[in-house]
């Protein structure tokens, strides 16, 4: 009888404890989930770098946060939101994962964006581009950290459009973030003044691009906007370059164009091409020290994409260590509360709908003469402030948005 | 002067454009045609030979001052001798089974030499020139076509059509054509049929990688580039016919045309068009349209 009783004095002491440590930091550690594209397209511009970027983020925040260590995951999502969503099931049943880190490709963020939402967990979103998810899908434990595609299309859309690119012809990807990008550009053309001759929506992936290409030159459009990313980016570029379409006197817009992809372009094909990004290596002392470091682990400059990613860990990790706890609308709620603040995010906040706004760059690749050293490549034509680059909070299509 | 409302320069321009595309497909296609032919194997490694094609000639560039021209001699027979030692020490144990092992063995290889690029060169790829001799445009009335495609077209055709030649008319096409027959009473005749086998395989590699050296200033050099074109490839020689070596250079270019137009009509529809024919063929003549029934 003696020895149940100490039995049954343990079992209630140990659920006290337990109960405990729930309300501070679960399971005695912060575990982060990097979801990212290992070796498909988009791992050039996410994937082994981003995993690069959040090792640094640990070790920059020592290893732990409020005295917890802290413990990476990542896993290769394939862009397949099935993938995306079984993988980010059995971390949270399994491995209790308290945050969702990058997520390239819209269709596996919105996927994990509905587990961690019904798990109360975070999500720190970076490679994916659809304005959607701070928009009609955003949820209260979701931050887009990086860009959109409304940034994308506010930035190289009105700018183009000012240049006096009036008419556009769009090659668009068949699939959601492509249409999306061509619907939020439209509009910011349309807006500007400009007019939409037409489109040609080509198949995702696409190696050839000549067809496409022809297609655009005999529209007689001024603005030739690329609503792809990766692969098909770079090989409309070359199709372009090849078929003398900017000698021809029309102008490329890449809507979505990584460092990534100039680097593997070359600056003979993609020099002149204006674009919009949320972070560039070589834009002051911060950016140049930190990517450095990166360029030092991986032999790479970062994209927006890397940067982004260490950037929304570092604030996460902050915001842990100041709220005391790592639970999911507890941290968010203490994320939202201040300013962003750091090399990547400049005069950055992060707004009730979880998209962090922070000053976007309007950027030109250089030519070849211009470049004065490796990974030199663009020219910032601009700082566009945070406020004009995203989706205005009146226009807003998310619930959590508080109107007055 | 129209066609289904759009002007007839356009779809001339897009039927030029369709060619080019058509002359990568048959000359992948023939390769795989001729392997097939004589090994009885389905070279899904076919893909990542044209990729190793493309990546040798940008290390030629690259490291050792190798020019596109040099290149377009030197990398076919590089990477066709890497092909004649898989030939020799993993495919030739493979005769006696099924079809299937074949193509597993070589579908994990391709797996293996792709997965093995991406990691030490990552997905963008690396860029290539086009060699001085063939930039800037021809002006054909209806289009302006970069010289570097024209003499894409003018190169396979030129390859396939000699390859087809080497086959149909000479004796060493002959015995080619006798060991796809009857490979034991051949070498009865005293004809070295595993040296022919072996060469024969080195040969469709080669022409993967040729087609690899010609894409590489078109496309980017990379991992992935094999993969999202030998899909295609094989509905080609399904289309074409197993084996069938003018088949397939006929219905390379064919199919070339066909999706051409279709990404002028519905441009959603181009990566399919192909595979809807495929199933139509196999429906109507399953053998393919220029396959024998065996």
């Amino acid at each position: 009888m003696r020895h149940f009783r100490t039995v049954l004095s343990t079992a209630v002491a140990a659920a006290l404890g337990s109960a405990l440590a729930q309300a501070a930091i679960s399971d005695d550690v912060i575990k982060i989930g990097v979801l990212t594209d290992m070796s498909g397209t988009y791992s050039d511009l996410a994937g082994p770098g981003v995993v690069a970027a959040a090792e640094m983020a640990i070790a920059d925040a020592g290893g732990k946060v409020a005295g917890k260590p802290i413990v990476m995951l990542k896993a290769d999502h394939q862009n397949k939101a099935d993938i995306a969503a079984n993988k980010a099931r059995e971390w949270n049943d399994v491995e209790k994962v308290d945050a969702y880190v990058d997520l390239v490709t819209t269709s596996t963020a919105l996927a994990v964006m509905e587990i961690a939402k019904n798990a109360n967990k975070v999500v720190l979103v970076s490679g994916a581009g659809s304005s959607r998810i701070t928009n009609e899908d955003c949820n209260p434990v979701t931050v887009h950290w990086t860009y959109d595609t409304y940034a994308m299309a506010k930035g190289t859309g009105s700018a183009m459009v000012k240049e006096g690119g009036k008419t556009w012809f769009f090659l668009t990807a068949d699939y959601a973030f492509g249409q999306n990008l061509q619907k939020d550009v439209s509009a910011v053309v349309e807006a500007s003044g400009g007019k939409v001759l037409g489109a040609v929506k080509h198949p995702f992936p696409a190696s050839d691009f000549s067809s496409f290409i022809l297609q655009a030159q005999a529209s007689g459009a001024q603005v030739i906007g690329l609503a792809n990313a990766g692969a098909d980016t770079t090989n409309a570029i070359k199709a372009a370059n090849e078929f003398g379409i900017v000698a021809g006197g029309q102008k490329l817009a890449g809507l979505l164009v990584f460092i990534s992809d100039v680097h593997s372009l070359g600056l003979p094909v993609a020099q002149g091409l204006t674009l919009t990004t949320g972070f560039y290596w070589d834009y002051d002392d911060q950016t140049r020290a930190w990517s450095k470091r990166f360029f030092e682990k991986t032999g790479k400059m970062p994209t927006m994409v890397q940067a982004g990613v260490y950037s929304s860990l570092m604030h996460y990790f902050k915001a842990i260590e100041a709220a005391g706890s790592d639970d999911g609308p507890t941290v968010i709620k203490q994320m939202k509360s201040g300013p962003v603040e750091d090399f990547f995010s400049r005069h950055g906040k992060i707004r009730d709908d979880g998209r962090l706004v922070h000053d976007m760059f309007l950027a030109e690749v250089k030519k070849p003469s211009e470049s004065k050293a490796p990974w030199d490549y663009y020219k910032i034509l601009r700082v566009i402030p945070g406020d004009e680059a995203y989706l205005p909070l009146s226009e807003s299509k998310c619930p959590l948005v508080r109107k007055s | 002067m129209d066609f289904l409302n759009i002007p007839l320069p356009a779809v001339l321009a897009q039927l030029v454009v369709g060619l080019i595309n058509g002359a990568f497909y048959a000359l992948l296609s023939l390769g795989l045609a001729i392997i097939f032919g004589l090994l009885n194997i389905i070279n899904f490694a076919h893909g990542a030979q044209y990729m190793l094609g493309a990546f040798f000639a940008w290390f030629g560039v690259q490291y050792l001052g190798i020019d596109y021209w040099f290149a377009l001699l030197l990398v076919p027979i590089a990477v066709g001798a890497i092909g004649m030692l898989l030939e020799r020490f993993l495919l030739s144990k493979l005769y006696r089974e099924d079809h299937l092992y074949g193509l597993l063995l070589t579908f994990g290889l391709a797996l293996i030499i792709e997965g093995v690029f991406v990691q030490l060169y990552g997905v963008s790829g690396k860029p290539y020139a086009v060699p001085e001799a063939l930039r800037g445009a021809l002006n054909l009335g209806f289009m302006f076509l970069p010289k570097y495609r024209a003499w894409v077209i003018v190169a396979s055709v030129v390859v396939c059509l000699g390859a087809w030649l080497v086959i149909e008319r000479t004796k060493l096409g002959a015995y080619l054509r006798a060991g796809t027959e009857n490979p034991r009473l051949l070498q009865a005749f005293g004809v070295n049929v595993p040296m022919m086998i072996t060469l024969t395989y080195g040969f469709g590699v080669a022409l993967a990688a040729f087609a690899g050296v010609l894409a590489a200033p078109i496309f980017q050099v990379s991992p992935k580039m094999g993969s999202d074109l030998i899909i295609v490839v094989f509905a080609v020689v399904v289309i074409g016919g197993m084996g069938s070596i003018l088949g397939s250079i006929l219905t390379g270019l064919g199919l070339g045309l066909v999706e051409g137009l279709t990404k002028v009509v519905w441009p959603e529809a181009s990566s399919t068009v192909i595979f809807v024919i495929m199933a139509i063929v196999l429906l109507v003549r399953p053998a393919g349209l220029f396959g024998r029934e065996r």
